[in-house]
């Protein structure tokens, strides 16, 4: 199987794309959410009323008339973004009912009628929690799958042994949610609660994949095909392969409706999940079972 | 082969059934008309989250730091009890007012009291009412000619209300038959339950301070034989009082019991809402606000459903077009499968949110890769010159150990997610951890039985061809 012989190549691709992913992550930085920094986002939307709703008038307060009712009610440093036509975003710190009830007197102007779609203040302490939270989550995905991984496969130990198998699943896991996330700050994408969700369900998926393969390394071996272990696990990928893809493309297929069709909120949901199932797809394949390949040789000698 | 195709066609009228019960339960389904049914199934609708049907939603963190350890639990139930009387004046449907118990594991624990309001965007208005510090007050019967006429008018209205004429509702009614006295919680130093030495009835204890045990004697002196009514939050719409004990004598060392016919938990829910309006716990402190209007729920609720609908048509276009007859069976057992989870959402109130609604979507997929491991499996075993019958059988055997495992992955995250989670999580953990293990049932069991019914079999070409899947021919 070539993705096995050339497998180097494919090695080096996977080593070049985490090293930009790093590369983003460290000098673009994450862009926290409030659900995890702490902070406001109101969502308005405005009509012209009266003699301004000429058509071709403009829709909303424009940005500079925005930004300096904000500074001078002392809403410092708030971001402002325009949403679809008539619609405005403002981020700022986390507020009490009455800074809310501030905020939305400073943002409403004569002219406009204005109706609040969206409010969430999310306090500091709730903030650091959910950071906390989604780390332990992180880390307790990846302890579950390694260890439900060794046992799944404990009963084959030729030529590696089970918990390679494991620590395998895991590189590739980590991989599958490097990558992504890369790309996603990359974007500059907003990282919140969803985004963590989007990981740990790329985790499972990923795994899910690459034991889809193992479970046929592990078939073949006891079968005893071949005794060639490279030749095993070439002849296990020939054929998953068409499943690899046809699922993939599946749920691709439907991750592609939610994000056209879907709710907004769940848009970067749906996208980071979609570049997640390619990455893992395409690690289950011809990275997992190559690194199964390297570790035998390894072994050997 | 006849029990299969009997199995077959129980599991096709079920499914048929479980589909017209959805119908049946969703009014704008059949737009507005009566189907039979209907009442039945509209008892179990959707539950929907505050996203998608706005709202709005409010994390308050208590200050317990003066309660007894041992009492912190008691305190925060008296606490919820407050504040969903309150709630209930809103007249919200289905309000939520729930105690979280955060950290442990990731510092102190902290008691939080969530608050959601389905359909209310008025946030000052609840903010303020929630907030507020419970007030209790002791009322007395008001004269006898006055209480004479507060029935009078009461009668009056009720025979109007039948009479179906307009309601004109004087002043009297409106001040009611309690006049306001001096006597209030910050007079009340605890309410107990205690149960009675010989009866072993509850019993409901309550001890005034010192200038309370004076304004109490005062008050139980001039009303002996009449009712004293307790009130908690009656500004706030509470019209009810939450006892109205008669007083038997004079009591003058500020020590009272309330005895009457209730069970030991009516008496343990009075003594928390005597004990709240004592305030048990120190303050409560808004952590986050969400608000959602319901305009926007609704956009993203019908989003959500369309993603829905045209991902299954996708997929079903893509089953048949690639896998052919096995294809079309999966796509038939992927519509049990939808109607079967929807079914189950209904039943159990699970509340579904916009993560919610993407992890049931993401099962979608998980339930056709059980599907597709089967078939290109089966396809397998035909080319190695097997029947198709064996072959499916074949197939589905071994292409068991692969979903077993690998669902079994999927289900770890989706349970720590679930346990871990914030309710946010906890919406999509739920729908994909339910969506996954359900997948793995309907594959298994509705695919196969479905498949063995077909009236197929041999090495016929057309049968291989019906068979056979993408560009791939079988020899």
């Amino acid at each position: 199987m070539f993705i096995v012989t050339y497998r180097k190549i494919f090695f080096t691709i996977s080593i070049i794309a985490i090293a930009i992913s790093f590369y983003a992550m460290a000098t673009k930085g994450f862009n926290a959410g409030i659900d995890f920094k702490g902070g406001s986002i109101i969502e308005v939307s405005y009509l012209p009323v009266g003699a301004s709703a000429q058509v071709g008038d403009k829709q909303r307060p424009d940005i500079e008339t925005l930004t300096k009712a904000l500074n001078e009610t002392g809403f410092e440093g708030s971001r402002i973004q325009m949403a679809g036509e008539n619609d405005v975003i403002v981020k700022t710190r986390a507020l009490s009912e009455e800074d809310r009830q501030k905020l939305t007197s400073t943002i409403a102007f004569s002219g406009f009628t204005m109706e609040e779609k969206k409010f969430s203040s999310i306090g500091p302490t709730i903030g650091a929690e959910l950071r906390t939270k989604a780390w332990y989550a992180i880390a307790l995905v990846i302890l579950g799958i390694v260890l439900f991984i060794a046992y799944a496969f404990r009963h084959v130990s030729e030529p590696i042994p089970s918990w390679k198998y494991g620590m395998i699943t895991t590189a590739t896991l980590l991989h599958d949610i490097i990558v992504p996330a890369g790309v996603f700050v990359w974007l500059g994408k907003e990282v919140d609660s969803l985004f963590v969700i989007a990981l740990l369900a790329i985790m499972g998926l990923s795994v899910h994949d690459t034991i889809v393969v193992f479970d046929r390394i592990r078939e073949n071996l006891k079968l005893k095909i071949s005794n060639d272990f490279a030749t095993t696990v070439g002849t296990s990928l020939r054929q998953t392969f068409t499943r690899s893809i046809n699922t993939s493309v599946t749920t691709m297929l439907v991750l592609g409706t939610l994000y056209f069709f879907g709710p907004t909120s769940t848009k970067d949901f749906s996208l980071i999940l979609w570049l997640g199932i390619a990455v893992g797809t395409y690690s289950s394949v011809f990275i997992a079972s190559p690194l199964l390949v390297l570790m035998e040789k390894r072994q050997a000698r | 082969m006849w029990k299969t195709r009997i199995w077959a066609l129980l599991l096709l009228i079920i499914g048929a059934g479980i589909g017209y019960f959805i119908y049946a339960s969703e009014p704008k389904l059949h737009e507005g008309k009566t189907v039979n049914g209907q009442a039945f199934a509209e008892k179990f609708p959707f539950r929907l989250g505050l996203d998608l049907s706005g709202g709005v939603q409010l994390v308050y963190q208590a200050d317990v730091t003066s309660v007894k350890p041992g009492e912190v639990k008691n305190a925060m139930d008296s606490l919820r009890d407050v504040i969903e009387r309150r709630v209930n004046t809103f007249g919200v449907s289905e309000p939520i007012v729930q105690i979280e118990e955060k950290g442990g594991i990731t510092g102190p624990v902290e008691e939080r009291l969530l608050v959601e309001l389905p359909g209310i965007t008025d946030v000052k208005n609840a903010v303020a009412m929630i907030g507020q510090t419970p007030k209790l007050e002791f009322m007395t019967e008001r004269s006898k000619a006055e209480i004479d006429a507060y029935n009078k008018a009461i009668e009056k209205l009720q025979a109007d209300q039948e009479a179906g004429k307009p309601l004109n509702v004087p002043a009297v009614v409106l001040s009611g038959p309690y006049q306001p006295t001096e006597l209030n919680g910050r007079f009340l130093e605890r309410a107990v339950l205690e149960f009675d030495q010989t009866t072993r009835e509850p019993i409901v204890s309550i001890v005034f301070n010192k200038q309370g045990s004076d304004l109490f004697a005062e008050l139980t002196k001039a009303n002996v034989g009449r009712t004293i009514a307790i009130y908690l939050d009656r500004e706030m719409g509470n019209s009810e009082p939450i006892s109205a004990p008669v007083v038997r004598e004079a009591i003058l060392g500020g020590k009272a019991q309330i005895t009457g016919k209730f069970t030991a938990i009516e008496a343990k829910t009075l003594v928390g809402r005597l004990n709240s309006g004592a305030l048990p716990v120190d303050k409560l402190e808004l952590l986050s606000t969400q608000t959602i209007s319901a305009p926007l729920g609704a956009q993203a609720l019908t989003a959500g459903i369309w993603a829905g609908v045209w991902g299954l048509v996708i997929v079903a276009v893509f089953l048949v077009l690639w896998y052919r007859l096995p294809g079309l069976v999966s796509v038939v057992a992927l519509a049990i499968y939808v109607v079967m989870m929807l079914t189950l959402f209904k039943f159990f109130g699970v509340t579904l949110t916009a993560a919610g609604i993407a992890g049931f979507i993401l099962s979608i997929g998980m339930a056709v890769d059980a599907n597709i491991l089967i078939f290109e499996r089966t396809k397998e075993e035909l080319r190695k010159g097997h029947g198709v019958h064996e072959a499916i059988r074949e197939g589905f055997a071994r292409a068991w150990t692969s979903i077993r495992d690998s669902n079994i992955s999927s289900i770890i995250t989706a349970v720590i997610l679930f346990w871990f989670g914030t309710s946010l999580i906890k919406g999509f953990a739920l729908t994909f951890g339910i969506g996954v293990i359900v997948s793995m049932l309907t594959a298994i069991s509705i695919s196969r039985t479905l498949l063995f019914a077909l009236p197929f079999s041999g090495h016929g070409s057309f049968v291989r061809a019906l068979f056979g899947s993408g560009f791939i021919k079988l020899k």
